[in-house]
């Protein structure tokens, strides 16, 4: 048997020591909420935390995460108030979704290593493939969870009948 | 009236024995109903309710006003939708229509997407559940306000009779009838049990109301969808876990066509955790396991023989051969457009230019992997998939089990993406259904490698096109001549929609004819035909289908000819608009905003681009700078005139997602040697990321009179307006893509 700490829960599972840390989440623990969408650590959408760094599970044997304390964003808050997952909903980032988890828990990940990150440190950080096209969305969360107050995020020109009502991300935030 | 939530805990899959769940969890002020699965927590058990046997459907969904609208006692309000959600928001859209005719208070609102089974023993009250074409609002927001409307009337008349008051002295506000004369209401709650027994009005006599005095829809209200997308709660497809379950790995041969000969389970039938090596068809292996990653070691471990045909002898080489024979044959082409006589005007002109264009294959590489569920009995089959048809996966798995379509059902998830993929090909469904049908009783749960999925798709179709024009002294455009030559969908998928050897679809943004994907430029001397040359590859729609490629051979070409003439890029553009007001008019819009004519920062160049598919017309604008091999895109503002925009926020969301997946198609390509695909993972087909994205502005242009699509169109614009600025910062064309072949990579 190995032993996990997943979420602040000890669990043991009876695995063989090379199966990815994804696999065990998710056919062994039921815990889909980390999604797989390559299988070579190239996409993201299966970040969780060891020990608070972002890694990606589908390429992280599950040998060799005993002993570390596992996040995964069912344990990220337990009722959705984490400051990015706020953002996420203040903003509307995700589309479809799928890739959403893995995301934020980069984004939390990089808030926990910086409070303030530039967007060169976003640049760098969150490299986790979105199909959607968020990026533009999770840039602006971040820097609102942040409150760097900078990141612009959407800009909307309404134009009907010729008047152009503009809003930009930063209003929505503060009506929000 | 009994509750949705109710009659769903009601229900269990009587084969398998699942646990029923809620089918809603209050997550957040909104709940998001999945008509088919409670969405639950990590970790536990995912119940699902079924109204799935299509002769008890009509029992399980009768306590509603009408098809569309569930009012229960509690004021919930629940909208059913069809229509698949991938991401684009439609689902929001729809129940913004349905509630804005309604009035009832958006905030007590949910959305439940019904099954095929639901819809087909319904006599398809609910009409089409098709979702691509960038139709989901677009082809039903009729039927769908229709639809709001009736049960308002209906709800009305229920209070009218209880208060003994004629129905047009009452008013409705957030869900709540007034009688202003006697100071006495009733909610939607209090009277929806006798709402539901009145008849239903009599369509022609419903009028719907004006979009400009819309309170509801054209807002941009937030997204009913997004609390189970930050805490990872909903379930997709590839999450559904039912009892006693196994999971399927497949391997397709990966020449296209070719046949499965044998493999020798020998070595891997004893492996931890496989209960079976299964053949699926003539072309696929798949691995049966208590577990996928099980499943999938014993497949790579797993030797198969393959018969790989002529076909193995293909390359992009020998694909693209024949694709250049078609830019000059006079077999197998015709022209959809011959206007004047554009080769006497070209032949005849004062400067002339040419220049052959070429698109590669590209990929959807859709975020959550092909998938589905499967759960086949004697008499029943059922699935759980993400799909952009349910009707169609629900034929599907009938044909492939042998059943007929009323003991079939399909639970159509929230897809991780569609992009065309999952649409009119069923693929996985029919895998699925093949491998469940030998595990009978069993529940198995089919997923894909993303290598399965890079290199088993439906391409976006190789294309080149070969144009020439001509200017006079003046340097008016006098004669034009495309000729796009490659590969056909149609021939492919849907044979019947070509007419006498002419398949127009390929023409799509080229077309003479309004409304839908109109070529914008009046040109005197006009010819545009095409070649089809195909190939073994599969191909199929691709987000923004033909139009993205047409756009970027129309636009890209354009500028090489303004670049002759000498003159702007915007004011050459005007002139030939000057017939489609528009197409002008987006152009316009998106040149005011992104400043064209103004002077841009050191080092910036600005390309411009406009374009019309799927019944919107839209434009951008790029800002960028080149320094060696490396491309910055700094800026795009793209202007879309979709008719009515039922969400502003949500279409800005669909634009600026447009702008990544077009980067893609400057940056990827699918090559094929020896029959298949060399590409296999995202390592060697490359993905738009975060820091390659622009900062992007939207400019919404409705002009109230039409109905236009929103996911696909902004697409075709954006590329080619990048392409034109990078031209304007290097002084030469870039005529194939990827960026690559030019030297150069976005950063």
């Amino acid at each position: 048997m190995i032993q996990l700490n997943i979420n602040g829960q000890d669990q043991a599972v009876d695995v063989e020591p090379e199966m990815p840390l994804l696999w065990v989440l998710r056919d062994g623990l039921g815990m889909t909420g980390t999604k797989f969408g390559c299988g070579i650590a190239q996409c993201g959408a299966c970040t969780v935390h060891i020990n608070g760094q972002p890694v990606r599970s589908c390429s992280y044997p599950v040998s060799a995460a005993v002993g570390q304390k596992i996040v995964t964003i069912e344990g990220l808050s337990t009722d959705t108030t984490h400051p990015i997952q706020q953002a996420w909903l203040n903003l509307d980032v995700p589309q479809c979704g799928y890739c959403q988890s893995g995301q934020i828990m980069a984004a939390s990940a990089l808030l926990a290593k910086i409070p303030k990150p530039t967007d060169k440190d976003i640049d760098e950080a969150m490299t986790n493939i979105c199909r959607c096209g968020t990026y533009q969305r999770i840039r602006a969360a971040i820097h609102h969870a942040a409150e760097t107050g900078k990141g612009i995020g959407s800009v909307i020109h309404y134009l009907a009948d010729g008047v152009d009502t503009k809003t930009v991300d930063s209003e929505l935030i503060s009506n929000a | 009236m009994t509750t949705i939530t109710k009659s769903d805990s009601e229900q269990s899959l009587p084969q398998s024995g699942a646990v029923a769940g809620a089918a809603a969890v209050k997550l957040s002020r909104r709940s998001f109903v999945v008509g088919t699965a409670a969405a639950a927590g990590g970790g536990l058990s995912l119940g699902f309710h079924v109204p799935a046997l299509a002769q008890n459907a009509q029992a399980a969904i009768m306590q509603e006003v009408n098809a569309w609208v569930v009012i229960k006692a509690d004021e919930s309000c629940i909208i059913r939708v069809v229509r698949a959600e991938m991401g684009q928001g439609t689902h929001t859209g729809l129940a913004q229509l349905v509630a804005e005719e309604l009035d009832c208070d958006w905030a007590k609102v949910s959305v439940q997407q019904m099954t095929a089974g639901q819809n087909l023993a319904r006599n398809r009250v609910w009409k089409n559940m098709a979702t691509g074409g960038s139709r989901g609002i677009r082809e039903s927001n009729e039927y769908v306000r229709q639809g709001g409307a009736a049960a308002k009337i209906m709800l009305v008349q229920a209070a009218a009779n209880q208060l003994g008051v004629p129905a047009n002295e009452l008013t409705v506000t957030k869900g709540i009838i007034q009688h202003a004369a006697t100071a006495r209401q009733l909610s939607y709650g209090q009277v929806a049990d006798q709402a539901a027994k009145l008849p239903a009005p009599d369509v022609k006599s419903i009028k719907l109301k004006n979009p400009r005095e819309w309170r509801l829809a054209g807002q941009p209200l937030k997204r009913l969808d997004t609390a189970l997308k930050v805490n990872g709660r909903l379930k997709y497809a590839v999450d559904v876990k039912l009892p006693g379950m196994v999971y399927a790995a497949i391997k397709a041969c990966p020449v296209f066509g070719g046949k499965l000969v044998s493999f020798d389970d020998s070595t891997v039938k004893n492996m931890r955790g496989v209960k079976a090596v299964l053949k699926v068809d003539d072309n696929a292996v798949a691995v049966v396991a208590d577990n996928w990653w099980r499943a999938k070691q014993a497949l790579n471990e797993l030797p198969i023989v393959w018969n790989e045909g002529e076909s193995g002898k293909v390359s992009s080489d020998t694909i693209r051969a024949n694709i250049e024979e078609g830019l000059t044959s006079t077999q197998n082409v015709f022209a959809d457009t011959n206007t004047g006589d554009a080769d006497a005007a070209i032949a005849g002109a004062y400067k002339k230019i040419e220049a052959t264009y070429i698109t590669p294959f590209v990929s959807h590489a859709c975020m959550e992997p092909m998938n589905c569920t499967a759960l086949i009995t004697e008499d029943k089959a059922e699935v759980w998939v993400p799909s952009q048809n349910a009707e169609a996966s629900l034929s599907e798995l009938a044909k492939s089990t042998g059943l007929d379509e009323k003991k079939c059902e399909v639970y159509n998830m929230s897809l991780g993406t569609g992009f065309g993929r999952r649409g009119g090909f069923q693929d996985y469904v029919r895998q699925a259904a093949l491998v469940g049908k030998q595990m009978l009783g069993t529940p198995v749960k089919l997923l894909w490698t993303r290598e399965e999925d890079i290199t088993h798709d439906f391409y976006r179709p190789i294309g080149h096109c070969k144009m020439s024009a001509g200017l006079d002294k003046n340097g008016n455009l006098v004669g034009m001549h495309i000729r796009v030559s490659g590969h056909s969908i149609n021939a492919y998928a849907a044979p019947h929609n070509i007419v006498n050897g002419k398949d127009r679809r390929q023409l799509q943004g080229f077309w003479p004819e309004p409304h839908d994907a109109q070529f914008g430029y009046t040109i005197p001397n006009l010819k545009i035909e095409y070649a089809m040359r195909n190939s073994h590859v599969p191909v199929g729609p691709w987000r923004g289908v033909n139009t993205n490629q047409n756009g970027l051979y129309s636009e890209c070409f354009m500028e090489e000819v303004v670049h002759a003439s000498g003159r702007d890029s915007l004011e050459f553009r005007r002139a030939l608009l000057k017939d489609h007001p528009k197409h002008l008019g987006v152009l316009n819009a998106v040149a005011e905003k992104a400043g064209w004519g103004k002077p841009t920062a050191p080092g910036r160049h600005r390309g411009l681009a406009q374009f019309m598919g799927y019944g919107s017309y839209t434009a951008a604008v790029a800002e960028v700078s080149v320094k060696g091999g490396e491309v910055t895109i700094h800026k795009l503002v793209l202007a879309t005139n979709c008719g009515h925009a039922v969400n502003q926020r949500m279409i800005a969301a669909q634009v600026e997602g447009s702008v990544a997946y077009a980067l893609d198609t400057l940056q990827s390509e699918i090559t094929i040697k020896d029959g298949r695909v060399e590409q296999g993972n995202f390592d060697t087909y490359p993905i738009a990321r975060l820091r390659q994205m622009p900062h992007i502005e939207t400019v919404i242009a409705p002009t109230f009179d039409f109905w236009g699509g929103v996911g696909e169109p902004t697409i075709c614009v954006v590329a080619p307006a990048i392409l034109n600025a990078i031209f304007k910062a290097r002084g030469k064309p870039i005529r194939t893509v990827p960026l690559k072949h030019s030297g150069l990579k976005i950063v």
